[in-house]
């Protein structure tokens, strides 16, 4: 499924021809509709010409709806496709910037690549400017890095903020767009000086009506089929995601997961997905409890997400069939280093037992999600086979112990045997291409 | 009558704002990424600096991430979008007879003054395009269409802070 790995896939010359292509048909486009000549674009702000706002909202409409559809068709993995993070405020102090820069200079970085294309010396010159200010800005970022990295949201799209599903916000995108073309040619008509280059604002065409019922219908199509669940998606994830499953590469050995917690370089992060019941009887030491709704909500997957690339997630139940089913969830909205602990607590508890007067078995360690131990008290994260990591158990007070008489010490010590696993947990970072910003 | 030598028409902007979206849905199917063009910049810029001043780069955080040491500022995709752009500006151009060594601006401003400010508004826009970490391509556009809130803030503050400058600069353009 799109998009695709094509830094791998592809050879080095294929991989940058990919991109000149792209960037060949941005050019062109951007040419065609006039983006070379800076009279048009400074024309927008004195409501001479349109050609700016047109443009700029046909093709964001355009290409809402159409990586709407796709995702919605399972076309496109949205987990996979770069979504501008969100700085609110640098972003904002950054555009105002550039209003101003915008009309003193008459392009923005794109257009003036295209004007000194077609050898416009006003293109060539902002073009210099422009690689004066960006190199100025990175002499200058480290006084202000504390603003520069401030009000960060992360992937924060508008669903998000208004709480509609995609097809409804596509909808009002495309309502949007449609009222500024019309306010605009009004604009255009009554505030703006007539120029000779200038498009003067005609009746709809049969085109443009088409092109707006299109994207009406378009829009109205996607908030009637909706997009779908990730279980969908993760349906239509490739066939080596579904392989990780069945070749067990996504199940991690619990003393994996011990050793990981040793290491220096890695930040671990468990996930407990039992009821509070169980969590309470006994848990493996520094584990959350989650639940799947809970973890799927917009603020919390956003921190999943966001998570640096030397931090593992482990998702744990009692067995494995809750833990395989939020994997899923999680892994098809795209949330990275994720593995499910294999076999759950009850496994954990048969390479780490606990002593015979806090738990005693009840049941069998098959990866079903009942719990195979029934703990007499609860005790947490108190037992040392919930930090089996800690060689020395000197902090663990032995409850089986006979109540001290002498005065010496009753703390165990205790050494875990070390067991064999074959390695599973792959880091891997985020995706490469940012688009344009990167 | 029309000559052979004079430029053609622009595109309808309906019909070119439908083909951008176009190109921008192919670039984030097929890549993942949208369309931009100031991270480009940003690299050329430091690429530059890295021949003048390798010891410099090594130094500012902003530069090193791009081109410290042995990494290579060239090597990346948006550089290859960038040149992408620029052939297709010029290809577009060629085509529609709009290659031309000239300066546009507006009727009252004389054409070194229309540099000057040229210039000028180039520093200010490259500033605030990595302030805001990107520019009405890499932001407004690509972000508008994934509908990424920062991006739309972004498309307001730029559309509000031009038409508030316009009245002031009204001398260059009209």
């Amino acid at each position: 499924m799109a998009p695709f790995d094509i830094a791998s896939s592809l050879g080095p010359v294929a991989y940058a021809l990919v991109f000149v292509a792209i960037g060949f048909g941005f050019g062109a486009v951007l040419e065609m509709g006039g983006f070379g000549d800076t009279r048009k674009l400074a024309g927008q702000f004195y409501f001479q010409d349109m050609t700016v706002l047109r443009v700029m909202f046909t093709a964001i409409a355009v290409a809402a709806v159409l990586i709407a559809l796709a995702t919605s068709f399972g076309l496109l993995d949205m987990a996979r496709v770069f979504v501008n993070p969100t700085y609110l405020w640098p972003g904002i102090v950054g555009g105002l910037i550039m209003g101003v820069g915008f009309v003193i200079g008459g392009f923005c970085p794109g257009t003036s690549l295209v004007a000194a294309a077609t050898l416009k010396v006003d293109g060539i010159i902002f073009l210099l400017g422009a690689l004066l200010g960006v190199g100025l800005f990175g002499e200058t970022v480290g006084s202000f890095q504390g603003f520069w990295l401030s009000s960060y949201m992360g992937r924060f799209t508008l669903p998000d903020l208004l709480g509609l599903p995609v097809g409804a916000t596509v909808l009002l995108v495309v309502a949007m767009a449609l009222l500024l073309f019309w306010a605009g040619g009004i604009a255009q008509q009554y505030l703006g000086e007539k120029k000779p280059w200038a498009e003067v604002r005609r009746e709809p065409t049969p085109g443009g009506i088409i092109l707006a019922g299109a994207l009406i219908g378009a829009s109205l199509f996607l908030v009637v089929r909706g997009q779908p669940d990730p279980e969908a998606r993760f349906a239509r994830m490739g066939p080596d995601v579904r392989k990780s499953v069945e070749e067990r590469a996504i199940f991690v050995d619990p003393a994996e997961v011990v050793a990981l917690r040793k290491d220096i370089a890695v930040q671990v992060a468990i996930l407990d997905l039992r009821d509070e019941r169980d969590f309470n009887l006994f848990h493996v030491g520094g584990s959350r409890r989650a639940t799947l709704p809970d973890l799927e909500s917009p603020e919390r997957l956003k921190t999943l997400l966001d998570q640096p690339p030397t931090t593992v997630t482990f998702l744990v139940g009692n067995g494995e069939a809750a833990a395989i089913t939020a994997w899923r969830r999680l892994i098809a909205q795209g949330v990275p280093n994720l593995y499910v602990i294999d076999g759950g607590v009850n496994r954990w508890l048969e390479r780490y037992p606990v002593d015979a007067c806090v738990a005693e078995r009840a049941g069998r360690v098959d990866g079903r999600d009942d719990p195979a131990w029934r703990f007499l008290y609860a005790t947490g994260s108190t037992q040392p086979a919930a930090w089996p990591e800690l060689s020395s158990s000197r902090s663990f007070r032995s409850p089986c112990a006979e109540p001290a008489v002498s005065h010496g010490d009753t703390h165990q010590a205790r050494s875990w045997p070390v067991h064999a696993y074959t390695k599973r947990v792959k880091l891997k970072s985020k995706a490469a291409v940012k688009g344009g910003c990167g | 009558m029309r000559t052979n030598r004079e430029p053609r028409p622009y595109l309808n902007p309906y019909v070119a704002g439908t083909l951008l979206g176009v190109v921008l849905f192919l670039s984030f199917y097929v890549t993942g990424g949208g369309l931009g063009a100031s991270a480009a910049m940003s690299r050329v810029q430091t690429g530059v600096l890295d021949v003048l001043a390798p010891g410099h780069v090594d130094r500012v955080a902003y530069f090193a991430e791009m081109a410290g040491g042995a990494r290579n500022p060239w090597a990346h995709y948006a550089i290859y979008m960038l040149l992408g752009t620029v052939l297709g500006g010029f290809a577009s151009g060629l085509v529609n007879r709009r290659v031309k060594l000239e300066t546009r601006k507006g009727p009252r401003i004389s054409v070194r003054a229309r540099w000057g400010f040229a210039l000028l508004g180039g520093v200010i826009m490259g500033y605030g395009a990595r302030m805001a970490r990107g520019c009405t391509s890499g932001q407004a556009l690509s972000g508008g269409a994934t509908l990424s809130v920062g991006s739309w803030t972004f498309a307001l503050a730029i559309f509000a802070s031009a038409y508030a400058a316009s009245w002031f600069f009204r001398r260059l353009w009209t």
